[in-house]
């Protein structure tokens, strides 16, 4: 029943060459396919250095541009051909698009830290930079002009003068560029840019509406069997025995073990999920984590910690003088999971001397590495191609997915898909780590702020470790690598304003609890929301208007701009927090933050409106204002889409969210036990993007996300003057801070 | 093994299947109809959503015995590139997706409302779609583009 719907999609959408397949984009919305020649792409350069890793003069005077950073639904399948088409000098409809193979794209490493305009596609602008150059030469020797009387434009090279020009095709002939990245390329003058800058629509858009995309959970081969793959009741718990007799009656069903890696393999995906459901396994009891009730105390007193002085900014102020307030405060972040709308799916297909894995990963090349020691392959047999999964936010199971497909198909020698279940992704996605910081600080009357410390309690990312620890691998006893990779989540501990003496320590912890990895922004919506909160906690000490205080302190231009520009938004009063509201049924207050994004990126300032009921200790964020400048902007409407998103997924995480866990496994395995944002939440949002043409391009997927938690924050203790330190603001909390300030 | 007859965008397709409880959302991507996604198997995420006699459904949630005589509708049945849905055109036209996992129950909850209330207002849209997650938070665009589709702003 299954095979021919799957064979006629295959043969539809896909072309197969050699055993290898690639899918990619056109710019008219439609995908369409390329065939490769096997595995290794021998064809292909694909040193990162090269100009022709990254552009392709087709014959018929389109371009192919190779991306090694994937689109997650976050627009780069849009802005890296703007990028590209802007620079080179052709129109955008011309522009052919492949993303994240192995195969066939240059490592630019992970789609990860808002690098995919900033880095990633800005060596696309200098590989195009260094083309056009290239290609504007080979029309002087043509036309027996200078260079400098010729332009790029329309996919050929013409003179300024008027007259014909010779297309890209015709200039390059059947060669390849053969040149390096030139740094000193000239780019174009933004002020002459026709494409970089509009909000064309994303390719993949039109499809998602239509029914025709293809997802990574979509995809199938010729003789593909489904999986699901049973994780021990107990994290660390190991496989006893196997009852085999209790999924006999399912036809088809293999039991595949390897050590404590247990699976279930059938020729159809229902069939996979009854025998999942059905087969009896008896696992060894464990019970490693810790109590979460304790789970502050538990990461202060961990006794693997190493302290580290990452920031140190002036001299404490000594004497100190009189009539100065004193604050000190502890902020938790909790756990949280990617929460990915799909569980995670990854097709692969692994032959005796060679491996292709389709999957969602966001380092595929990253990846490579890891999934050819586990299979026992050299690394050039492994290939990895990207297929647009369910949105992940960091790393979430989609490289976990794909390391289990690559198992059973080893084991079963079939192509293999696997497919979590929502239980299998919300209690094994790898989390958000818990953070922990204590700010203590001192003001002036006038606003100065003397002293600045923070400490904070975080899991160390092992050295050198690209990817994380990946489930089967481990479970299964292969070659796996070992460490945490929680990412960069040490940084925005340290104000964006001036203050006499600026000090952050890390106290490093060998271990996490549940095994992290980077989400969203990693560790910077926890690090914003403390050091947000804590100026706020500041200003009310000071008795200084929150938003004035921030002024008074901060000396970033930009960032000045967007603090004006929110209090524009909000219409903001100047006065001191908390207001006058804090006594009635329903509270409304409003708040604000400033991020400067790992204090080198995009700036952000965000102004929030919160209605506090409270009697049930809800609250309603009403409404979001949000001035942004990453600087150059590509696309806006992406931007926003970005903005808006990173908004509300941080809105949902600060008011709802927290992995729950008993001292052997996640208890929040469902949407109920871990709820997130519904449309009843949702407020209005405003955003305001400032355009700097002629700066550098920062990310937009991230800086949003951190300002959310502090403004959130900080308009409750304007509504009522209970200041909340803790995350999610449940309505228990809520209710709980409420009558102890009662009290 | 028992045959089911099942009414999917507008033809009828023989379904052999010896579980009478199998999903329809199982049934449905069986026969190459993938827009239709799975996210929990549970009924709390209206990934699956398709239309049953034009009420939304949540296909995770409905059984093959059950959705025998019933006129099944998937994202694909809904329109085409050359003639979309109102509700298919509005979302391209608004880019609401960004991953677009949630996108298709999305667009099938809001043909559904619309074809109860001509031009409902923001909150009834809210509330028809409440069962709706999204993760990548498209909510704002999603009821735009429902705006749009039911003619009451650009």
């Amino acid at each position: 029943m299954n095979a021919p719907a799957e064979k006629i999609r295959f043969s539809r959408r896909m072309v197969v060459k050699g055993g290898a397949l690639i899918v990619g984009f056109a710019l008219t919305g439609r995908q369409t396919s390329v065939s490769a020649q096997g595995v290794a792409g021998a064809s292909r350069r694909l040193d990162a250095r090269e100009v022709d890793a990254f552009l392709a003069v087709n014959e018929d005077g389109s371009v192919t541009v190779y991306c090694g950073k994937v689109d997650l639904g976050q627009g780069l399948r849009i802005a890296i051909p703007q990028i590209a088409a802007e620079e080179l000098g052709i129109g955008i409809e011309r522009i052919r698009y492949i993303e994240g193979d192995t195969a066939l794209t240059p490592n630019q490493g992970r789609t990860s830290g808002s690098t995919g305009i900033q880095r990633g596609g800005m060596q696309i602008r200098q590989a195009a930079a260094t083309a056009r150059k290239a290609l504007v030469d080979l029309a002087a020797q043509r036309l027996n002009l200078k260079p400098e009387d010729l332009i790029a434009t329309d996919g050929e090279v013409r003179p300024k003068a008027g007259g014909a020009g010779i297309g890209f095709a015709s200039l390059l002939g059947d060669r390849q560029f053969n040149l390096k990245l030139d740094p000193n390329a000239p780019l174009k003058d933004p002020a002459g840019y026709t494409i970089v800058g509009k909000s064309l629509p994303r390719p993949d858009v039109a499809a998602k509406c239509l029914g025709t995309a293809t997802y990574v959970h979509d995809f199938a081969l010729p003789g593909m069997q489904h999986a699901r793959v049973i994780r021990p009741p107990a994290i660390g718990a190991t496989l006893v025995s196997v009852d085999e007799d209790s999924v006999k009656r399912l036809p088809g069903v293999k039991v595949v073990r390897i050590n404590s890696f247990l699976a279930v393999v059938a020729d159809d995906e229902w069939t996979a999920v009854r025998a999942a459901r059905d087969l009896r396994a008896q696992w060894s009891e464990a019970s490693v984590l810790p109590a979460q009730d304790k789970l502050v105390e538990t990461l202060r007193t961990d006794p693997g910690i190493t302290d580290q002085t990452i920031v140190t900014k002036g001299t404490p102020v000594s004497p100190q003088p009189q009539n100065i307030k004193t604050v000190a405060a502890s902020y938790f972040w909790p756990m949280q999971s990617h929460a990915s709308l799909g569980p995670s799916c990854a097709v692969a297909d692994v032959r005796a001397d060679e491996a292709t894995v389709w999957t969602a990963s966001q380092g595929t090349h990253d990846n490579r590495a890891t999934f050819a020691r586990f299979l026992g392959l050299p690394e050039d047999k492994v290939r990895l191609i990207y297929l647009e999964g369910s949105g992940c936010y960091g790393m979430n199971g989609h490289e976990d997915a794909a390391a289990d497909a690559a198992i059973l198909s080893q084991a079963v020698g079939r192509p293999v898909r696997v497919q979590w279940s929502r239980a299998d992704e919300h209690g094994w996605d790898p989390k958000g780590p818990p953070q922990l910081l204590d700010i203590a600080g001192a003001v002036d009357a006038d606003g100065r702020i003397l002293d600045w410390r923070t400490e904070m309690w975080i899991p160390q990312t092992t050295k050198g470790l690209l990817n994380i620890p990946l489930l089967g691998p481990q479970a299964a006893g292969l070659d796996n690598i070992v460490g945490l990779n929680p990412g960069l989540i040490s940084q925005n501990g340290d104000p964006p304003y001036a203050a006499d003496h600026i000090q952050v320590v890390v106290h490093w912890l060998k271990e996490a609890p549940l095994r992290p990895a980077p989400l969203r922004s990693p560790g910077k919506p926890a690090n914003c929301f403390a050091v947000e909160s804590f100026t706020d906690e500041l200003a009310a000490a000071a008795g200084i208007d929150p938003l004035e205080f921030r002024l008074r302190g901060l000396k970033n231009p930009r960032g000045i701009e967007l603090v004006k520009r929110v209090a524009t938004m909000m219409k903001w009063q100047t006065r001191p927090s908390p207001g006058a509201d804090a006594k009635a049924a329903v509270a409304r207050g409003r708040g604000m933050s400033y991020v400067h994004y790992k204090h080198s990126e995009t700036f952000v300032a965000m102004g929030m409106e919160v209605a506090v009921e409270r009697a049930s200790g809800s609250i309603k964020v009403e409404r979001v204002c949000c001035a942004h400048d990453c600087g150059q902007i590509i696309n806006p409407d992406g931007v926003r889409a970005q903005i808006e998103g990173g908004i509300l997924q941080t809105i949902s995480r600060v008011l709802l969210e927290e992995v729950k866990f008993d001292r052997s496994h996640v208890l929040s395995v469902d949407w109920s036990s871990y709820p997130i944002l519904r449309f009843s939440g949702v407020p209005k949002l405003e955003i305001d993007l400032v355009d700097r043409p002629n700066q550098p391009p920062f990310g937009a997927g991230e800086a949003s996300c951190t300002a959310v938690g502090a403004a959130l924050a900080n308009a409750v203790y304007d509504a009522t003057g209970v200041r909340l330190r803790t995350v999610p603001f449940t309505p228990e909390r809520v209710r709980a801070a409420l009558n102890s300030k009662a009290s | 093994m028992p045959s089911y007859d099942l009414r999917v965008n507008g033809s009828v397709r023989q379904v052999d299947s010896s579980d009478a409880d199998k999903p329809l959302l199982y049934v449905l991507r069986g026969l190459g109809l993938m827009a239709t996604k799975f996210g929990c198997g549970l009924g709390q995420c209206g990934a699956c959503t398709v239309l049953a006699d034009g009420a939304a459904v949540q296909s995770c949630q409905m059984t093959i015995a059950d959705a025998q005589g019933k006129a099944i509708t998937t994202l694909e049945g809904l329109g085409s590139a050359s003639k979309p849905h109102p509700v298919q055109a509005a979302f391209i036209e608004h880019q609401v997706p960004q991953c677009g996992y949630c996108t298709s129950g999305m667009i099938m909850s809001a043909a559904a409302l619309l074809s109860q209330k001509q031009k409902p207002s923001e909150d009834e849209i809210r509330s028809a779609l409440e069962v709706n997650l999204c993760r990548c938070g498209s909510h704002i665009r999603v009821v735009n583009a429902v705006m749009a589709a039911s003619g009451q702003r650009g």
